[in-house]
């Protein structure tokens, strides 16, 4: 077996970050790799903050313990902020460029951090901002932002592009396939844009 | 063989279909739900599926198909189990024919649960063997054995997965479902069946005399193993062995527990071949209890002397910490980063358009100063709105309501319910209120499916685990037969008519039932209701912020202004609520 990678996909329940880590364990069966996943379900999963757990080649238990995952996904950029002590030394993290405010935020009057002083508290992360609505919406549904960051953050794991792709195939609903395709590609440039700079 | 990347009730509920299962039925209750849902969604093998109305009807129900020979699953979260710890009991002394697998997943942390209870001390305390699995592909295989192990002994098998083996992942090799089936046949034989003392006291010898010989055989199964490597053992149980195996040494000697009751003579002989023992479990100190009674002079650390937590769940890190205090490891090896501390929470919320909000916010208008009782489902998110005070099992909305209302508490008492939790344990409450003349008024939020745990069916949707049409129960009809007199049915997106129906039950004297009655937001849109959305006029916003403290995900304030986004499921509540009329269904946004 290779290096085990442990991938962290954080974000807000309803964002797809489920159908996302199906994708990643999907690819892991194309290429024969074995993978434990953990992920949040039932009472936590309504409007809240949810995390999937993505462990590729790793021996033992599905979840990936504080500051040692390779590679965070965040739906999220609250979120990102929320998770980022599970990035291990070194690790990257690839965030979409939003925030959802949370509904409790406006109730309470609570004040949110604009994006660029998340950005400043994710000083010395390596980091790769994706506008996912955006390229969702050019690739045919905003739906699609899951398969976007999917994409954005393929140049970084241990997978091919061409099983992550197959996997999308496999997972999204059958009439979504073309359009999620297309966001899983625009998501693969912008992350190409990220490593290239 | 196959494989594929499921979750692990999947893989549960798979290993059923390979063992040639003819019988399962449930109460749903994270983190157990999926194994019935899968059991009922798929079509590789025919068989009697159903969702029960709480969780001692699906134990008997499963129960009886046992004793007629067929090979049957109940499965509920480990609170369910004590909802059906009478039958469990007894069950022991009767014992079965068919494999009776009772599935009671445990919930470490409490991630959707209202404690941490330990399901091996049920297996203990009924004298049945438990299977505690530590990864999804064992969960499957084990769950395979569990039949044919209830078989052999004659005696149930709690099956224990945890919410990080029922809601992990992995890559799990399986066979295909099995082809044979029994046909069930109840052989009468009041000695086994029918409990009165003299029989039972035979049936309680009996079960004794079945102990002896089950601890051994579960080490022969391969359940429980153990490699002696060094002077230093770890023992660990349940999926506390696989994050034990991501990190102890090569050196150290390594026990796995994975079924009760654990074989003493064998333990004892792996642990007297060691200096030291560190037992690392989950929740109580099931494993740890019996490594002490064995122990002898070799030290032993654990829970009982402070080394390990009692409560939560572990992961690697923590593992690695309770080896590192305890000496085992020179240091943890893992990273211990600070989270970020001031960050706004993102709490689970009720969903834009949800009945309970609306009929929260009534009941707060109607009952302004009221104590308000409230029980399990998604409507406890109601805590958010101020109006839940309290919750503790199944059931006990309506009678912690009573019994408060009975302790002379001045102010009037309102308690809500959802519609399947009244039905699984809400009626007897009801009918004892009534029966008393307890002063209170119950709103029953009646969205016709049992939501939190994911769209069961229950007795008011129309229709079966499997989707055959049933009649859907009146609540109203039930309510009626407990002896309420007063009992109205109003829809809670009409605000006016739902306050002004709350306020005639406050003028009433005894049990007044107000059944708020709307479907669930999620399965009216996957039912295709469309509701037009709803919009601000921002120039008729003077940002009061009444509609943002209703609390809708639906509803921003960008700007000093309210703002609608796309969440929006039309149900026009905040437009009742506008003081300005700023919301409509007219304006483009």
């Amino acid at each position: 077996m290779s290096e085990p990678f442990d991938i962290l996909i954080v974000g807000v329940g309803g964002q797809g970050t489920i159908l996302a880590s199906n994708v990643l364990g999907e690819a892991c069966l194309i290429e024969r790799r074995h993978v434990l996943g953990a992920e949040t379900h039932g009472m936590a999963q309504r409007g809240g903050s949810v995390e999937s757990h993505i462990r590729i080649d790793a021996a033992g238990g599905p979840l990936i313990s504080p500051g040692t995952a390779d590679l965070l996904i965040a739906f999220d950029m609250l979120e990102a902020l929320r998770y980022r002590h599970y990035l291990a030394d070194g690790g990257v993290m690839v965030v979409a460029e939003q925030i959802i405010v949370p509904t409790s935020a406006f109730q309470q009057k609570l004040e949110i951090p604009s994006p660029e002083a998340i950005v400043a508290r994710l000083e010395g992360i390596t980091l790769c901002r994706v506008d996912a609505a955006a390229l969702a919406v050019e690739a045919g549904s905003i739906l699609a932002q899951n398969i976007v960051m999917l994409g954005a953050a393929s140049g970084y794991m241990p997978l091919e592009t061409g099983s992550l792709i197959k996997a999308v195939m496999r997972c999204v609903p059958p009439k979504t396939v073309d359009i999620n395709i297309a966001a899983f590609e625009k998501g693969m440039e912008a992350g190409e844009t990220c490593r290239s700079a | 063989m196959v494989t594929r990347y499921m979750l692990g009730n999947e893989a549960i509920a798979h290993a059923c279909l390979e063992a040639n299962i003819d019988f399962a039925s449930g109460y749903p209750g994270t983190p157990s739900s999926e194994v019935i849902d899968s059991l009922r969604a798929q079509n590789e093998r025919q068989f009697y599926v159903e969702w029960s109305v709480n969780e001692k009807v699906a134990f008997e129900n499963a129960l009886a198909a046992a004793w007629c020979g067929l090979r049957a699953l109940v499965t509920m979260k480990h609170v369910g189990l004590n909802v059906a710890a009478d039958p469990l009991m007894t069950s022991a002394y009767t014992g079965v024919t068919g494999g009776f697998v009772v599935l009671s997943a445990d919930d470490p942390y409490a991630h959707s649960s209202q404690n941490e209870q330990d399901s091996r001390r049920y297996a203990h305390f009924a004298r049945i063997p438990c299977l505690d699995p530590s990864t999804v592909q064992e969960a499957h295989d084990m769950l395979i054995k569990a039949f044919s192990l209830s078989e052999e002994a004659a005696l149930p098998v709690l099956f224990r997965p945890t919410t990080r083996i029922s809601h992990s992942k992995s890559d799990v090799v399986f066979d295909p479902a099995g082809s044979e089936h029994r046909e069930g046949v109840f052989h009468r034989d009041p000695k086994q069946y029918v409990v009165i003392p003299a029989h039972t006291r035979v049936l309680h010898k009996k079960l004794n005399e079945k102990q002896p010989g089950l601890a051994a055989r579960l080490v022969e199964l391969g359940f429980n193993s153990c490699e002696v490597r060094g002077r230093t053992a770890v023992i660990a149980s349940g999926i506390a062995a696989a994050y034990a195996s991501e990190v102890i040494p090569e050196d150290i000697s390594f026990a796995k527990i994975g079924a009760y009751p654990i074989d003493e003579e064998w333990l004892a002989a792996f642990v007297r071949q060691h200096d030291a023992v560190v037992v690392i479990e989950e929740l109580d100190p099931v494993v740890e209890e019996v490594v002490r009674q064995v122990s002898g002079g070799v030290r032993v650390f654990g829970k009982k002397n402070g080394y390990a937590p009692w409560e939560g769940e572990l992961n690697p890190a923590a593992v690695a910490g309770i080896l590192a205090r305890a000496g085992v490891l020179a240091e943890s090896g893992y990273p211990a980063p600070e989270p970020v501390a001031d960050l706004p929470p993102r709490p689970p919320i009720l969903c834009a358009g949800c009945m309970h909000r609306a009929a929260f916010y009534a009941i707060k208008k109607a009952f302004p100063d009221a104590v308000y009782p409230s029980d399990i489902g998604c409507y406890t998110l109601g805590l958010q709105l101020g109006a839940v005070d309290t919750t503790i099992c199944m059931g006990a909305s309506i009678t912690v309501a009573s019994g408060i209302a009975h302790s002379g508490e001045p102010r009037d008492v309102v308690c809500t319910i959802g519609d399947s939790t009244f039905l699984h344990t809400g009626i007897q409450g009801l009918l004892n209120a009534v029966y008393n003349g307890a002063n209170m008024t119950v709103v029953i939020l009646d969205n016709r499916i049992t939501a939190m745990t994911g769209h069961q069916p229950n007795p008011t949707t129309g229709c079966t685990a499997c989707g055959v049409e049933s009649a859907p129960v009146s609540l109203d009809a039930i309510c009626r037969a407990c002896g309420v007199s007063f009992v109205e049915t109003v829809d809670p997106y009409d605000l006016v008519g739902t306050i002004e129906c709350l306020k005639a039950a406050r003028g009433k004297e005894g049990v007044k039932v107000v059944i708020a009655k709307q479907p669930c937001v999620i399965t009216a849109r996957r039912a295709g209701v469309k509701r037009r959305p709803f919009g601000v006029d921002p120039e008729a916003c003077t940002g009061c912020r009444v509609c943002v403290r209703y609390g809708c995900p639906a509803i921003e304030f960008v700007e000093g202004k309210a703002y609608i986004t796309d969440l929006c499921s039309g149900c026009g509540v905040c437009a009742e609520i506008c003081p300005t009329g700023a919301i409509s269904v007219e304006v483009k946004q």
